[in-house]
């Protein structure tokens, strides 16, 4: 699949934020290309979870575009409004439904994405959703999660709470897959496995906006990295070219973050 | 415009009593992070500490009545006043004044053996189990208060130098307003607890650590500094706050064992209109929805809309809800 | 805790089945318990059915409303007036009471909602207390205020009158020419509880019951997930209030009077401890903890000092006042102080209620016959939810 080709899923023009007298984000310009892995990185205190926050209208944009499929995201929205639209998000510290089983932690998504925001069924039986229930069970499947899905989800390890979570994503079979850090916190052995389950991810051709500062991941995965430091974007581009770019150098190790 | 004037002075008294209540609410809030269910019962406790107070100092004896001739009559006399005369008569007089010394040592003592031996448990536990355990805890003192004191309301009166009321209208060249003298010593004695608490709060290094640790508690506690026994105090000083208000309003409304429920749920009310978390916000809802109050019970008022002066504090409640949901004064 | 368990179709129905044996032949072992007469039994049935519906909203959404005694007493309000003016038939008049008290729910809850945690509480006690000071003092032209609502022999009934109908001696609830008082008024609220008990089930076991749950667990996932969590918890709420004022209606239908202290606070505190001692979030859990506290309010508050001497009058004389002493200020009248008392002592030591209770031991048997259950868990995976 070549550049030229491909279709833009988030186009972000000129966007700009500040709060109180402080630029967070200034002139942000970022186009993120359908079935790419879009890695945002940059030291701490940069601005990246203003600019994910921002770039799906969670924070108001004080000027600039946002669009994503024909819906400027620059007016405020409501989180389930966004979910609805087709962003699913992975959060840092694993966002799951620790009082259900891993089973109906699956289905519900998958409810949002068929019945919509709101859908009234008191009569209806869950055990009646077959359809909905073997399509979680496959994808419980994949992820070796089958055999306890019964179990109440609060019982997983934290780098199983994270693949559960990415299964809660995945079974709504979202336009734009946003991840926050997807390894933030976790034991080495966690995070390969996490990286496993992204690579095997983005080979079903998934978009993706991944927002992270551990290098390893970033590189494994990306296809493409803006770098954002200072609330501006300083450089982009495929791995290998970020990796000897000087400025990229220069707002790493002038950081004390790294 | 006298008229006006008169519903503002009327609403200040009941204004003063919410801020007070509100005010102590949101410090507990604030600082333990429990919402106190039982901190109206803590005001009606107060009010009882002035009952039981005039009633130990009119523990009487029956001694022959001389003034009646005829037939061999008695009458209860209290010991004091058949020990000291006139002093006796005095003490008996000032006796609402008196319980506000006494309550002070109670009250923080009942404050503090609520926060030791209950509510420090339930700094963990969920904000529906905390307000279910302190709602047990205010039906088992209400009920318990009932049991001793009966049901009835038990009147209670100003010393006489302030019993009657003011003309002070005529101070400022106003006709007919009229104003208890007791009610202008609620509303003083309201705005120096207020301005006190205040004070404590801002010019203390207590004080400083308390508003310290409010605003980001796991930080002060980073700080090596033990904001746990601080926050023990100022519990007690919410339930001293509460129970001083509720001996103050004792010669304003007769106490019976409801009042700290009735009280209770008009001050939460004045806290979610002035901002849960803002002690400004408590102090200015509590009088402004006190005079609010006072005005919707003018027969001008009613006449127009019958029934306003019980629903209007559940109105503004509703409004602010729709239009400022964090409330006058609230942070998000 | 397990609030949606895992259960097959054939497991809800035989639930559905045995709860409704046990209802139905309440006037049976009720004997044995000493609660073997119709008013209480009715008790059971009416405050069950109020404790199911708050269940719906506090046990699956987590939502502590202290304002469900409002929809009650709209409930009771609306059934008297339905026997004034319409006719002494009940079911018309607990249909209304379910209409009005689920549109009165709508308003207050929309409302409420607007705020989450305490603030809802509160917000749900101010509403109630409202409810109250309205229907005691402002509608009295409605509410008749203090002393309450009666239906009387001269109301104009007008279906009834059309149909040529005609009342002897004081009016009383019917059903289709039977007289809805003593037991008839009993199997009417029995049947009742165990429609509202299969329509509690139902809702367990649907997707709805199930979001419900998880907005209770993690209402910023759920959002994120794609779902409005506002109209979830809206319905849950109208939901519940409607059976709040099912349960009103029921209460005016064995006894047609209608007052203001049902609205009070105190009754919407009796409701939250009902669901918090049997159990919240369980199917069982608030009728388990309905009956109990009926029961031995039925008890307790029948005893006086006298009723004491008597029970004690086996002991020595000093033995026997000092226990009277000891007990007295906690039965008759106050029964209210051993609620109180009990109230807090289950949220210290059991929050789960009595089915946590019997969870517990369960737990200890289970372990103890691991072996033999084997085919029991099979049986529970084969249906998934």
């Amino acid at each position: 699949m070549s550049t030229a080709q491909s279709n833009i899923v988030l186009d972000i023009t000129g966007v700009n934020k500040s709060f109180g007298g402080l630029q967070a984000l200034s002139d942000i310009n970022l186009q993120i290309e359908e079935g790419k892995t879009h890695a945002i990185i940059g030291p701490n205190g940069a601005g990246k979870s203003t600019l994910l926050n921002t770039c799906i209208g969670l924070l108001k944009a004080d000027s600039g575009t946002i669009n994503f499929g024909g819906n400027d995201l620059t007016h405020g929205f409501q989180p389930h409004d966004i979910n609805q639209m087709g962003i699913s998000r992975v959060f840092q510290t694993p966002q799951i439904f620790p009082d259900l089983t891993i089973l109906q932690n699956v289905m519900i998504p998958a409810f949002a994405k068929r019945d919509g925001a709101f859908k009234l069924n008191l009569f209806k039986s869950l055990r009646d959703e077959k359809e909905i229930e073997a399509e979680a069970l496959h994808l419980l499947e994949d992820l070796a999660m089958a055999d306890q899905r019964f179990n109440n989800a609060g019982s997983l390890s934290r780098g199983n709470k994270r693949r559960l979570e990415l299964a809660m994503c995945l079974i709504q079979h979202p336009k734009l897959l946003l991840l926050d850090e997807p390894t933030a916190g976790m034991a080495r052995h966690d995070t390969n496995q996490t990286i496993d389950l992204l690579i095997k991810i983005k080979e079903s051709g998934m978009t993706k906006v991944i927002i992270e500062h551990d290098m390893h991941v970033v590189f494994s995965l990306a296809d493409k990295i803006s770098v954002l430091a200072q609330g501006a974007i300083i450089a982009e581009g495929e791995p290998d070219e970020i990796k000897g770019h000087p400025k990229v150098r220069e707002a790493y190790l002038g950081s004390a973050e790294v | 415009m006298e008229a006006v004037l008169l519903q503002v002075l009327n609403g200040l008294d009941k204004g003063g009593a919410y801020a007070l209540i509100a005010l102590g609410l949101t410090l507990v809030f604030g600082t333990l992070g429990v919402v106190n269910f039982a901190h109206g019962a803590l005001f009606m406790l107060g009010a009882f500490v002035a009952v039981s107070v005039q009633k130990i100092l009119t523990i009487s004896s029956k001694v022959r009545d001389e003034s009646v001739t005829f037939f061999e009559a008695y009458k209860e006399t209290p010991y004091l006043e058949i020990w000291w005369g006139d002093t006796g008569r005095a003490i008996i007089d000032y006796s609402v004044p008196i319980s506000l010394l006494i309550a002070i040592p109670i009250m923080l003592l009942i404050g503090l053996l609520m926060e030791r031996g209950l509510i420090k448990y339930f700094y963990k536990r969920e904000h529906a189990d905390q307000i279910l355990v302190t709602f047990g805890l205010a039906i088992v003192i209400q009920e318990i208060i009932k049991a001793n004191f009966g049901a009835n309301p038990i009147p209670q009166a100003a010393p006489e130098i302030v019993a009657g009321s003011a003309d002070i209208g005529s101070l400022f060249g106003f006709e007919g307003i009229v104003y208890p003298w007791w009610r202008m010593m609620y509303l003083l004695f309201s705005l120096s607890i207020i301005g006190g608490v205040f004070a404590f709060l801002h010019f203390t290094t207590f004080g400083m650590v308390v508003r310290a640790g409010m605003h980001d508690r796991e930080t002060v506690g980073l700080l090596g500094i033990n904001i746990q026994r601080r926050f023990t105090i100022v519990f007690g000083i919410a339930a001293v706050v509460a129970g001083l208000a509720g001996v103050m309003y004792t010669p304003i409304l007769p106490p019976d064992y409801h009042m700290g429920m009735d009280f209770l749920v008009l001050s939460f009310v004045v806290v979610v209109v002035g901002g849960m978390g803002s002690l400004g916000g408590a102090v200015a809802a509590g009088f402004l929805l006190g005079i609010l109050q006072s005005f919707s019970s003018m027969t001008e008022v009613k006449a127009v809309i019958p029934g306003i002066d019980q629903i209007i504090i559940y109105l503004i409640a509703v409004v602010i809800l729709l239009f400022r949901p964090r409330g006058l004064l609230g942070k998000d | 805790m397990k609030s949606i368990v895992l259960s097959t179709k054939k497991r809800d129905y035989t639930t559905l089945l045995v709860f409704a044996v046990i209802v139905f032949t309440a006037p049976l072992w009720g004997k044995i318990i000493g609660a073997g007469y119709p008013d209480l039994l009715q008790k059971f049935a009416i405050f069950g059915l109020f404790a199911i519906g708050y269940n719906i909203l506090f046990g699956l959404t987590g939502y502590l409303s202290f304002g469900h005694a409002a929809f009650l007493g709209v409930g009771s309000y609306v059934t008297v007036w339905s026997f004034k003016l319409l006719t002494m038939n009940a079911i018309p008049a607990v249909l209304l009471a379910i209409v009005f008290s689920g549109v009165f729910a709508l308003l207050i809850g929309f409302l409420s909602l607007r705020r989450s945690g305490i603030y809802f509480s509160i917000l749900t006690l101010a509403f109630a207390q409202m409810s109250y000071n309205l229907a005691y003092s402002v509608l009295t032209p409605i509410t008749n205020g203090e002393t309450g609502l009666r239906v009387l022999t001269s109301d104009p009934r007008v279906v009834d009158t059309a149909l040529g109908y005609t009342i002897e001696g004081s009016p009383l609830a019917t059903l289709f020419g039977t007289t809805l008082t003593g037991y008839p008024g009993f199997y009417f609220c029995a049947v009742v509880l165990v429609l509202g008990f299969w329509l509690s089930l139902k809702i367990f076991r649907s997707p709805f019951g199930m979001k419900l749950v998880a907005i209770k667990t993690n209402q910023t996932r759920m959002e994120y997930t794609g779902f409005n969590h506002r109209p979830y918890l809206l319905c849950a709420f109208v939901i519940s209030g409607m059976y709040a004022g099912l349960a009103g209606g029921l209460l005016a239908v064995v006894d047609p009077l209608a007052g203001a202290e049902r609205m009070q606070w105190t009754a919407s505190g009796e409701v939250v401890l009902m669901t918090i001692l049997g159990g919240v979030g369980t199917l069982f859990g608030p009728i388990i903890g309905a009956a109990t506290i009926k029961y031995f309010e039925n008890i307790f508050s029948g005893i006086g000092d006298t009723a004491l001497a008597e029970i004690f009058s086996f002991l020595p004389d000093a033995v026997s006042n000092l226990l009277i002493t000891i007990i007295s200020p906690f039965v008759g009248s106050g029964w209210h102080l051993t609620l109180g008392i009990l109230f807090m002592l289950i949220i210290i030591f059991l929050p789960g209620g009595m089915s946590q209770g019997f969870q517990k031991i369960a737990d200890k048997i289970k372990q103890k016959n691991k072996k033999s259950s084997t085919s029991e868990v099979k049986l529970e995976k084969d249906g998934i939810a």
